[in-house]
């Protein structure tokens, strides 16, 4: 279905849920997808077959029985890179916010359709294997050129401050995954910032004029309520 | 035949009474009272060979008080009994054993033993008689065995009198030999009584030696045995009564008779009340005692006060219903009252002697007679007979020393200005000057001492004025007449001046009460809750009585101070006692007879069904605890009260009622709305389902693609639906907390866009935003679930399409966030029901949502300080606003760093 699978050697992925008719649904929708797909009812069989089992991707669900899935997210971060896309219910923002801090590279919010699915897996493979950015990001009218710091958007060039532009380049280098408002205001302003959100707010608005055409119906620069943001990525 | 059938049937009443009784005895011990004629007949011995035989037989039998008085054969009774220690009170220096009710209650014995029911408690204990300590423990439901000799019953207590010549002092009410389970007569023959005396098995107390001696007649003896073998055999005629009755026995029923006495604080009242008692009591007859005040009358004076409240409390000890009317006519109010009251049978007392009053006004028991029309009037003789050493009145009036004093000095000035006179009158009409201190003396100084002032002014004037001079002797006999008109005259007058003065301070006194219950019955209707309701009683009570109180309500099982303000802090000791005045419902404390050495007197606030409280009373004067008015204003004030507070938790009931209707409504309305709201997508999805996996070859791709969107979207549905529930739920649990960020308003109404863009497909949005818009401190998560929801409406309820507006304002405190649509708008009556929970507004085709969204905005801008309203548009349309306080973060950076 993409460049990244071969019917050689498939995307083994992890499934971590509770729930078995969840377990069986994803089963069958991946395995038909061309995934080689292994499941795990609760967070200690999980940390067991991710070494196990090696997989490329884990879908991992919150809610498990025997202990918190951000601890899951946190012990395999102790020694594997694999991706993590984490699957929660609509309530629980401040749980999905921990899971990403904690190391989880995307969330999926249930019910989901298997359309989303797919693509957040596709993004999240692509960006494991990717070594470095590419250097330059364009999608729909927007062209980033990180190479020579150039900025284009509906087809003028567009001037940055060092902040937005900083903004940007991160946002950039981590089109489709979800930042939260913390891994941004450390990674640009400092750990002393992490708590001043306005700063990012101010900030993101600004950028927003600058680079989408209706400020008020972004494209580009997406807002995950609660949660950060998120810069769409054409995967 | 029927009729037959009917008549043999018991009579519900009676079945009634005697369900209650046994009901009521039931809860309650058992009392068995060992009745004797007089000390020595055996009551103890018989009770403890009883107790011993029910030991035996393995029952829990205590002697809580037994005096055998060393007679050896009742104390080898005693053997093998559990005694309770008795508890020993210092009493000038004496020690005196009493019963030790606490222990006994602590103990809870099925039996306890209770020797010498009538006697009188040492200063201190609990109560003051001891017949109250064992309804204490019947109360307590322990059986009690009790020894009594027939002689201490109230009624027949002058009867006894009469018979022996000694006034026995230590009373029971008639009402617990009524109340008695069983009695047990306890019988010998007078000889041999006489016989043991002489051997001297009879224990009497050395003090009453002598008065025994007097009482240990044979004659006597044979009265007392034929009174206690009577009042025996009375109460099997009554058990017996009782078994016909309610066995619908057919015999001879008295009619139903009911006998009024009227208590007048007169020497004779407490007599014939007792006959009254007797008559009743042989008539199987209800009675009643009531006390007819009438300012008018100089029999009520406030010195007869005290006796007839105490004589009133002697009638209802004695089982009567006690009543005071206020009347002008004694004769009008008694009749009046008796014929309101169904009584058949007036008693009256026959006036000793005739009097010069009688001469103007017919004696009482004429005017009675002459109204009572179908009423039986009994009138009782009250010779000399009744008037006995005990009747003596209870308080002896105080001299007013200072009054005749100030008597013989207005005399003395009378006689001065009479010799400065002498010169310009004759001596005839210094006796007017001596009227005139006489009259004086009338108004100032009260009716005695003007009769002295009279009397002191004959003398002088026969002394000083009246030739010859300086001695007692009178010349002129026609100056006897002088003296004669002086004395009577001033006589009258002062009778007559201190008649009106009394009625005056009666009237002031009455118009005073009256007065302060009306005030408090006023402030009590006004009063909405226990808190308004305690102020108004201390007002009212501080006002009328300058009294201090405090209100004690139950708290669970504990009898708790009600903070009012006041800071009282009563002690343990005085909680206790207003503890046992709630238990078992009477006053108790100060002024009583339970617990009298209590700081305060406790009343329980007592309504027709159960006891609410406790109202404990310091009066400013210690006499006032004794004397009537206070009391009985304070009753009338404690009843008020809990009339009061009861219809307060009436009203508390029956508002927490309204709200358990509305709440069982709202969760029927949920009920409705989960079954409906949840079922119905579930429904299609599963009926798409089963139709794709049964026939899933037989449809087209179209057809089979319409289906899958179809349950796509009702599967949606269902998870709005349920995201929906859950916020509810939060928010009504106040689970929810708000976390406050910077927000950019243009941010979050891009967020709810982007959430609703499959919604709102190609629909035009238009978005007016002020420019330089500050952040606004809110809840990102849940103000987007706001704009998501009132978007969610404004596509459900316009026409594909139509455009959809939004607005932001601000002003310096708030922040407006509107919606528009362009639908058909909500009746103008409904558009603030919108925000109801489950309400719905009827639309005309399948775009029912939950009724939950609105008013989850409702929850949530509400939890934000703000307020949610809507509004017809002019072109048509709703617009919903929400508004927020404009809480801009103190840190608002620059556009640009």
């Amino acid at each position: 279905m993409n460049n990244e699978t071969n019917s050689a050697n498939p995307p083994r992925i992890l499934v971590v849920d509770d729930e078995a008719a969840i377990r069986r649904f994803l089963q069958t929708v991946l395995s038909s997808g061309d995934f080689c797909v292994q499941q795990a009812e609760n967070g200690h069989l999980a940390l067991a077959a991710a070494a196990a089992f090696r997989p490329d991707l884990i879908l991992l669900d919150l809610g498990l029985p025997d202990m918190d899935g951000v601890e899951v997210i946190k012990r395999l971060r102790e020694w594997s890179k694999v991706p993590i896309i984490v699957l929660s219910v609509r309530e629980r923002e401040d749980d999905k916010v921990k899971a990403l801090d904690a190391g989880a590279d995307d969330y999926l919010t249930k019910p989901f359709g298997i359309g989303e699915l797919l693509a957040r897996i596709r993004v999240a493979l692509r960006r494991a294997v990717q070594q470095a950015p590419a250097p330059i990001y364009k999608i729909d009218d927007l062209e980033v050129d990180l190479v020579h710091r150039r900025i284009v958007a509906g087809g003028r060039e567009v001037q940055l401050t060092p902040t937005e532009y900083d903004l940007l380049r991160l946002l950039v280098t981590h089109a489709g995954k979800v930042l939260t408002h913390r891994q941004i205001l450390r990674q640009i302003w400092g750990a002393g910032y992490v708590e001043q959100p306005h700063v990012l707010r101010v900030n993101i608005s600004n950028l927003r004029h600058k680079i989408e055409k209706d400020s008020s119906r972004p494209r580009y620069i997406l807002t995950e309520a609660g949660v950060g943001y998120r810069l769409k990525a054409d995967f | 035949m029927n009729n037959n059938g009917e008549e043999k049937r018991p009579s519900p009443e009676a079945l009634l009474k005697l369900a209650k009784a046994e009901e009521d005895k039931a809860a309650k011990g058992r009392l068995k009272i060992f009745l004797g004629y007089a000390a020595g007949v055996g009551k103890t011995y018989t009770m403890l060979a009883v107790a011993q035989q029910l030991r035996r037989e393995g029952a829990d039998v205590v002697a809580a008080y037994v005096e055998s008085h060393g007679r050896t054969e009742t104390d080898a009774l005693l053997r093998g009994l559990e005694a309770i220690p008795k508890a020993t009170i210092r009493y000038q220096g004496v020690l005196l054993p009493e019963l030790d009710l606490d222990a006994v209650l602590a103990r809870r014995p099925q039996i306890a033993l209770v020797d010498e029911l009538a006697h009188t408690n040492a200063p201190g204990m609990r109560h003051e008689k001891r017949w109250q300590d064992v309804q204490e423990l019947l109360n307590a439901d322990i059986d009690v065995y009790t020894t009594v000799n027939i002689q201490h019953f109230e009624s027949l207590n002058d009867i006894v009198a009469q018979i022996t010549g000694v006034i026995v002092r230590e009373t029971v009410p008639d009402l617990l030999l009524d109340q008695a389970d069983e009695i047990r007569l306890v019988d010998i023959s007078p000889d041999e009584l006489l016989q043991r005396l002489h051997e001297g098995k009879v224990y009497i107390p050395s003090q009453a030696a002598q008065a025994m001696e007097k009482f240990f007649q044979p004659g006597n003896l044979i009265a007392l045995r034929e009174l206690s073998l009577r009042h025996a055999a009375m109460r099997v005629d009554d058990q017996m009564r009782a078994y016909m009755e309610t066995r619908a026995i057919p015999g001879p029923w008295p009619a139903a008779e009911r006998l009024l006495v009227c208590v007048s604080g007169s020497p004779f009242s407490e007599r014939l009340m007792r006959i009254t008692r007797r008559l009743a009591n042989e008539m199987k007859a209800p009675w009643y005692a009531v006390y007819i005040e009438s300012p008018g009358d100089d029999k009520f004076a406030r010195e007869n006060r005290e006796r007839i409240w105490r004589d009133l409390r002697l009638a209802e000890n004695m089982g009567a219903e006690v009543a005071t009317i206020t009347a002008s006519s004694v004769a009008d109010a008694l009749v009046d009252y008796a014929v309101r009251h169904n009584v058949t049978k007036i008693v009256v007392g026959k006036p000793a002697k005739s009097r010069w009053r009688e001469f103007l006004r017919p004696p009482l028991v004429d005017q009675i007679i002459r109204r009572s029309g179908t009423i039986d009037v009994y009138v009782v003789s009250i010779s000399a007979a009744g008037r006995r050493e005990g009747f003596a009145p209870a308080a002896r009036k105080k001299i007013p020393w200072p009054g005749y004093m100030s008597a013989v000095v207005l005399v003395g000035g009378a006689s001065l200005i009479c010799a400065a006179l002498i010169p310009f009158f004759s001596p005839t009409n210094m006796a007017m000057i001596y009227l005139l201190a006489v009259v004086l003396a009338g108004i100032r100084l009260g009716r005695e001492p003007a009769i002295l002032a009279a009397f002191l002014g004959v003398l002088a004037f026969d002394f000083f004025f009246v030739p010859p001079y300086f001695t007692f002797a009178v010349a002129d006999k026609e100056y006897l007449l002088t003296f004669f008109a002086l004395f009577t005259v001033g006589a009258v007058i002062s009778t007559l001046v201190a008649k009106g003065r009394q009625r005056v301070e009666t009237m002031q006194t009455r118009e005073v009460q009256t007065a302060s219950l009306y005030y408090l019955s006023r402030d009590l209707a006004a009063a909405a809750d226990t808190y308004t309701i305690m102020q108004a009683v201390h007002k009212n009570i501080r006002e009328s009585l300058n009294a201090a109180i405090m209100f004690f309500f139950p708290d669970g099982e504990q009898l708790t101070l009600m903070d009012d303000g006041a800071g009282l802090a009563p002690d343990i000791k005085e909680q206790a006692v207003a503890g046992w005045a709630f238990r078992n419902q009477q006053p108790a404390g100060r002024g009583t007879s339970t617990l009298s050495s209590a700081a305060f007197l406790y009343l329980p606030l007592k309504t027709s069904i159960n006891v609410l409280g406790v109202l404990g009373i310091r009066l400013a004067k210690e006499t006032d605890y004794t004397s009537p008015q206070p009391r009985l204003l304070l009753d009338a004030f404690a009843s008020q009260t809990a009339m009061a507070l009861e219809r307060v938790q009436f009203a508390h009931q029956a508002e927490q009622a309204r709200i358990l209707l509305t709440r069982e409504n709202l969760e029927r309305a949920l009920l409705n709305s989960i079954s409906h709201d949840l079922r119905s997508p579930l429904a299609t999805i599963t009926g798409i389902l089963s139709s794709l996996q049964d026939e899933g070859g037989g449809l087209n791709d179209t057809a089979r693609r319409e289906l899958l969107a179809t349950a796509g979207e009702e599967a949606a549905r269902l998870n709005r639906f349920v995201g929906n529930l859950l916020d509810m739920t939060r928010l009504e649990a106040g689970v929810i907390k708000l976390k406050e960020e910077p927000c950019d308003v243009q941010d979050l109404i891009g967020c709810a866009l982007a959430h609703l863009e499959q919604r709102l497909g190609e629909r035009p949005v238009s978005i007016n935003l002020p420019p330089g818009l500050p952040l606004v401190l809110m809840d990102m998560v849940l103000m987007n679930q706001v704009l998501i929801n009132l978007l969610d409406n404004a596509v459900k309820f316009s026409p594909p399409g139509s455009a959809i507006d939004i607005i932001v304002r601000i002003d310096r405190k708030s922040l407006f966030i509107e919606t528009g649509d362009r639908g058909p708008g909500v009746p103008d009556h409904d558009l603030t029901r919108i925000f109801d929970k489950f309400y719905q507004v009827p639309v005309p085709e399948g775009a029912a949502g939950t009724g939950l969204g609105l008013s989850i905005c409702k929850g949530i801008v509400e939890a934000h300080g703000g307020t949610i309203r809507a509004e017809n548009r002019a072109g048509g349309g709703l617009r919903v606003i929400c508004r927020l306080p404009l809480k801009i973060t103190p840190k608002e950076n620059g556009q640009h760093e």
